[in-house]
């Protein structure tokens, strides 16, 4: 059985420019703000402006990616989130090194 | 329905320990999660070994499983005898939070999807959870990006019927690919994933852009890259050429003394975004064959005439 689609659904481009307030990321990700502040506190994700009180932090759509992955990873792989934040930066860079691989390939 | 071997999914012996059986998950795991893997087929796999585990972590679904699977083979045509359960006790605990679990297979379902553990459905007592989150991969093209498009998507939604029986339901989607996405970039479509539980929100529906290869251009970023060959002459001597780009083609300066990788900048003429990507051109020199009598004298002439030795700096 299948549906037709009766609208084109426009989406929003999770990058640098789209912002999430502590609440919103933390029903993106489903879990409690908390979580969120311990993601702060690790540095996986860093609001824009971490001075100032936690309801008025703003992240990135980029900070929201990371913040579910660590969250995933920490659920699935059974880690901390020390070994999340680490995984994290390694699956960065190898990102970044793949990409080399293909300009130079 | 096929019967689903577990003991094979995870590459365990039939007489492996709990604690063999979780060594076998966790390598697994590492080596399948999807935020990790690049296999095609990674997901797959991770959602498969999550559901064998499901069952062999736990001591009581796994010596209903031994009972019920010695004389089955995986992928044989199975189906569960009446009261097959009857005897064991499912204390369950495997759901944490029922919208958060995976979606299992039939098999697991026939098996273990109504016994014990029910899904956490609104009645269990003003159950609340958050529709899980759906992820797909759409693949667009260099022009997509750069003009905007719309797709359309098939996803395959599990869903619980009033039988309580999970069933697959496609659903299509047209979706807006905005001008300017980039490589790998998400896109959110908020509240179009699975329903929640009782008060539960729904969830939301993440694409994840991918640029199909393109025969002439690679992209980083927001910047396109184009290796345009020229001549020696053209190289050596300067001159305009035309060169393609996605939005037409524009004659473009080359200096002279030109090398070949010289990379020149077409300024904003990349994917279109609040800042403009460029489009780049990378001169690769191509020399014409020495074919006939009269290239091969313009060769020789060249040879004769030039006192060039590319080999200088080498001291050779």
């Amino acid at each position: 059985m299948s549906t037709t689609p009766k609208q084109t659904l426009t989406g929003l481009i999770l990058d640098e420019d789209c912002l999430f307030t502590l609440d919103e990321m933390s029903i993106a990700c489903s879990v409690r703000t908390e979580y969120i502040i311990e993601l702060v506190d690790e540095g996986i994700v860093e609001p824009t402006e971490q001075q100032r009180e936690q309801q008025q932090w703003s992240f990135t759509g980029k900070n929201l990616l990371r913040a579910r992955k660590a969250r995933r990873l920490q659920h699935d792989l059974d880690i901390n989130l020390a070994g999340a934040a680490l995984v994290l930066d390694m699956l960065e860079e190898i990102e970044q090194l793949r990409e080399q691989l293909r300009r130079l390939g | 329905m096929e019967f689903r071997d577990y003991y094979e999914i995870m590459g365990v012996d039939r007489s492996a320990t709990q604690d063999e059986i979780k060594r076998a998950y966790r390598k697994l795991a590492r080596k399948y999660h999807p935020d990790i893997s690049k296999d095609t087929d990674a997901e797959d796999k991770f959602k498969e070994m999550g559901e064998a585990y499901e069952v062999l972590k736990d001591p009581e679904k796994r010596a209903a499983y031994d009972q019920l699977g010695q004389n089955y083979k995986d992928g044989q045509d199975f189906t569960p005898p009446p009261g097959w359960d009857a005897g064991f006790e499912f204390s369950g605990g495997g759901f944490e939070g029922a919208a958060d679990s995976a979606v299992f297979s039939d098999f697991f379902e026939s098996l273990f999807g109504q016994a014990g553990f029910t899904r956490g459905r609104g009645q269990a007592g003003g159950f609340h959870a958050r529709g899980q989150d759906h992820h797909a991969k759409i693949l667009i093209d260099l022009e997509d990006a750069i003009q905007g498009a719309t797709r359309m998507i098939t996803l395959q939604v599990p869903e619980v019927d009033q039988q309580d029986h999970v069933q697959t339901r496609s659903r299509t989607l047209n979706v807006n690919i905005p001008k300017g996405v980039k490589q790998g970039q998400q896109i959110r479509l908020a509240g179009q994933g699975a329903a929640g539980m009782g008060q539960g929100g729904t969830g939301d529906l993440y694409l994840e852009i991918e640029f199909k290869p393109h025969s002439i251009y690679h992209v980083e970023g927001h910047d396109i890259y184009l290796d345009l060959p020229v001549t020696p002459w053209e190289a050596a001597l300067g001159g305009t050429i035309k060169v393609p780009t996605p939005s037409g083609i524009v004659e473009m300066k080359i200096p002279a003394g030109s090398s070949s990788g010289k990379k020149m900048r077409l300024k904003g003429r990349g994917i279109p975004a609040k800042t403009a990507g460029d489009f780049y051109v990378v001169l690769k020199i191509s020399l014409p064959d020495a074919d006939s009598d009269k290239a091969k004298a313009l060769y020789e002439q060249m040879k004769n005439e030039l006192n060039f030795n590319p080999r200088q700096k080498l001291g050779v």
